[in-house]
């Protein structure tokens, strides 16, 4: 019940798919998503093997609740060893796809091999098959989607496809599905591109079952009413956006920008949610046209927006004269302030961009701030980048996210992301990331917990891992001090692994603004045998979290990697409340590994390990 | 002495005219409190919710006590999240 109860294994050297039943004593110590196919990868790769060989698999995951009537029941995730980090991978979208391949009767597929020739899934409820898909190779994320539902006359089938990027070998492409959203992060994308695995796509009608549907109507409601009468998820989300937080970072100081040279923006309000509502003195229209939401949410935090016809970046490109995704915040700060580019609607021509041929907006713009500052530094010239570089050129971002969605001339460089980017010039200091993974839109010297979070995120830094902004800026669940690194490993501890939870349920991770364990337990115990409690969900979380921190060391990854880069450790913040800050990591870290029953060397254990039932 | 008063999302109405980038300069007498700039200007104090002195967070209970200091920065965010 909630569970399918079972999975299509895809073998893509031999071109086979089989239905498997699903291992239920898995799915009750792991939930489901994130924690299951985590389980299922661990238990069948090799951790030390490329991610980029046909060794490597790739799951896409459903959770219980994915596809039921629950609030924001559309989630899936791609789990993966990543392209980007070599680290675990597990990259969450919402959209409509995931409730279609619940609806289909999976709970996940497990891709593995490399197939021959680019091909892409096709699956009808029970049948599924691998299609020719040369007519889509070359092409990007929305030219494939419309081109499959082309192909089989059917507008209703949802789709999750990669870009050139993905195909290319760009580090950090992402799996897009329903054209904007985003399995976005470590390069899932990357490993599915390596696998001549263009695209899924599925049609499913078969509805989904739970235990007890008198109770978990009623559980499903009680939840509805709690988002909606919470200011935030009931009011803040749908009006604003997470764009909101633009100005809000900026004025605590802790909005990395230009590479994280400085830790506020000035252009910040430029770029924010209330830029996007601002009407245009060009065309007198807003850049924002709507809110959205994925399959059944009730918050709606999405962002539709549109360019100015007559901006430079789209004049001679009517292709994105259309309404599309975005900008949310993370890939705002990524394309702007990271890079100093101040100009909203090239930001919004680059996220489109982004979208379109599937590359992470994050990593993107991240990198780009590190090749700029590169540029700055003389060490990148002209003639090796095609154009300047400098810090704030809304043209250089434009034409830079058009090469690297392609993978072409300096995009090709870019799409190695930051890391080998600044190893292969010399610079490594200036990559600003943890296991490979850049930083997102926070930085770790004016909120502390969000340090430690990223030094410890098994999927390389990261917010969605353990979002403690909520209770260092927002005040959710209780307000603590940004500024002091006390209390903050508890605080990191606790945000994880309720979140690895919350991850394999199905449901979205921005419902936790108004809910908390107790609120899922209820939907999750009348969805699914057993007996759920919050306890026991963060239990389930915790032992996730060790599961991928396991993973993680096997494959090669220590304490050492548990760290920032210099600049933050060392660089103190310039300006603002955190001016005079760096973040204390050597301070939080021991005490954190402590908590987590870890050794000294960052290892689980044998008593967290049997506690945990690992 | 004159302070910088900064009104984002739902409380953007709030702003007096002349406003520009979600901020103005404004005139406050010495010994001016957070709490009497927004009541000055309106500001219904449940919509008050993440409210920062020169990028410090300053909890409700306190907002009655905090005195303004020429040049401050005064800024106000009704409830808000993301991420
Ligand atoms: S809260 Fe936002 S991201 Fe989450 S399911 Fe709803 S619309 Fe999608």
């Amino acid at each position: 019940m909630a569970w399918a109860g079972k999975m299509l294994r895809v073998n893509l050297t031999e071109g086979t798919c089989k239905s498997e039943p699903l291992n239920m004593e898995w799915a009750h110590a792991y939930l489901g998503q994130r924690g299951l196919a985590t389980k299922y990868l661990t238990e069948e790769i090799d951790p030390k093997v490329d991610p980029l060989s046909p060794e490597n698999k790739m799951i896409m995951t459903t959770g219980p609740l994915t596809g039921t009537c629950a609030s924001t029941a559309g989630r899936y995730s791609v789990v993966t060893k990543g392209a980007l980090t070599g680290a675990i991978a597990c990259s969450n979208s919402g959209g409509y796809f995931g409730n279609e391949m619940k609806n289909a009767g999976w709970d996940q597929i497990i891709f593995e091999g490399k197939s021959p020739k680019p091909v892409y899934l096709y699956i009808e409820n029970d049948k599924a098959e691998l299609l020719d898909a040369s007519a889509h190779w070359g092409t990007s994320v929305w030219d494939t989607e419309e081109g499959i539902k082309h192909n089989h006359g059917d507008p209703q089938i949802r789709v999750a496809s990669i870009g050139v990027s993905g195909e290319q070998g760009v580090k950090y492409a992402c799996v897009v599905n329903d054209m904007h959203r985003a399995a976005g992060r470590s390069g899932v994308g990357t490993v599915m591109g390596s696998k001549n695995l263009k695209a899924v796509a599925i049609r499913g009608t078969l509805g989904v079952s739970v235990k007890d549907p008198k109770r978990f109507v009623q559980a499903t409601n009680d939840g509805k009413k709690v988002l909606a009468d919470n200011a935030v998820t009931g009011q803040g989300l749908p009006a604003m956006g997470t764009q909101v937080l633009m100005n809000v970072i900026n004025e605590t100081g802790a909005l990395p920008t230009r590479n994280h040279r400085d830790n506020q923006f000035e252009s910040a309000n430029d770029i924010g949610a209330e830029a996007m509502a601002k009407v245009r003195e060009t065309d007198g229209k807003a850049n924002l046209i709507t809110n959205a939401a994925c399959f059944g949410c009730t918050i709606a935090c999405g962002r539709i927006s549109q360019i100015d016809r007559t901006h430079f970046s789209v004049a001679e490109r009517p292709q994105y004269h259309k309404a599309s995704g975005g900008l949310e915040y993370e890939a705002a700060w990524a394309l702007g302030a990271a890079t100093g580019v101040g100009d909203l609607e090239a930001l919004t021509f680059a996220n489109f961009v982004c979208n379109e041929q599937g590359i992470d907006p994050i990593t993107f713009g991240a990198t780009l701030g590190a090749a700029m500052e590169l540029f700055e530094d003389g060490v990148l010239t002209e003639e090796q980048t095609g154009m300047s570089l400098k810090f704030g050129d809304a043209k250089a971002l434009c034409e830079m996210a058009l090469l690297t969605g392609k993978g072409e001339g300096f995009g090709a460089e870019l799409g190695l992301g930051s890391k080998l980017l600044t190893e292969k010039y010399g610079r490594p200091e200036l990559s600003m990331g943890v296991k490979g993974q850049e930083f997102p839109a926070y930085d770790g010297r004016g909120i502390q917990g969000i340090g430690l979070a990223y030094a410890t995120s098994n999927r390389g830094a990261c917010h969605l891992r353990g979002y403690t902004i909520a209770s260092e800026v927002f005040g959710i669940p209780v307000k603590t001090d940004p500024l002091d690194s006390d209390g903050k490993p508890a605080l990191v501890k606790a945000f994880q692994d309720a979140t690895a939870a919350v991850d394999s349920s199905g449901l979205c991770v921005f419902t936790t603004f108004a809910w908390t364990l107790e609120d899922f337990a209820p939907q999750i115990d009348a969805a699914c045998e057993g007996d759920w409690t919050a306890e026991r969900l963060l239990e389930i979380g915790e032992r996730i979290w060790n599961l991928e921190r396991n993973f993680n060391n096997a494959a090669g990854f220590t304490a050492a990697d548990d760290n920032l880069p210099e600049r933050l450790l060392k660089d103190a913040a310039k300006t603002g409340p955190s001016e005079g800050k760096v973040n204390e990591l050597s301070k939080m870290l021991p005490e954190y590994y402590e908590l987590r029953g870890w050794s000294h060397a960052g290892v689980p254990t044998n008593e967290t390990l049997s506690r945990l039932g690992l | 002495m004159q302070i910088i008063l900064k009104l984002y999302a739902g409380l953007t109405p709030f702003l007096p005219a002349g406003a520009q980038n979600n901020q103005i300069a404004i005139e406050v007498d010495e010994g001016t409190t957070i709490n009497a700039v927004l009541d000055a200007h309106n500001c219904p104090r449940k919509l008050c919710h993440l409210v920062m002195h020169n990028g410090f967070h300053i909890p409700p209970g306190e907002r009655d006590a905090r005195v303004l200091r020429e040049g401050d920065a005064l800024a106000a965010w009704p409830p808000i999240a993301g991420g």
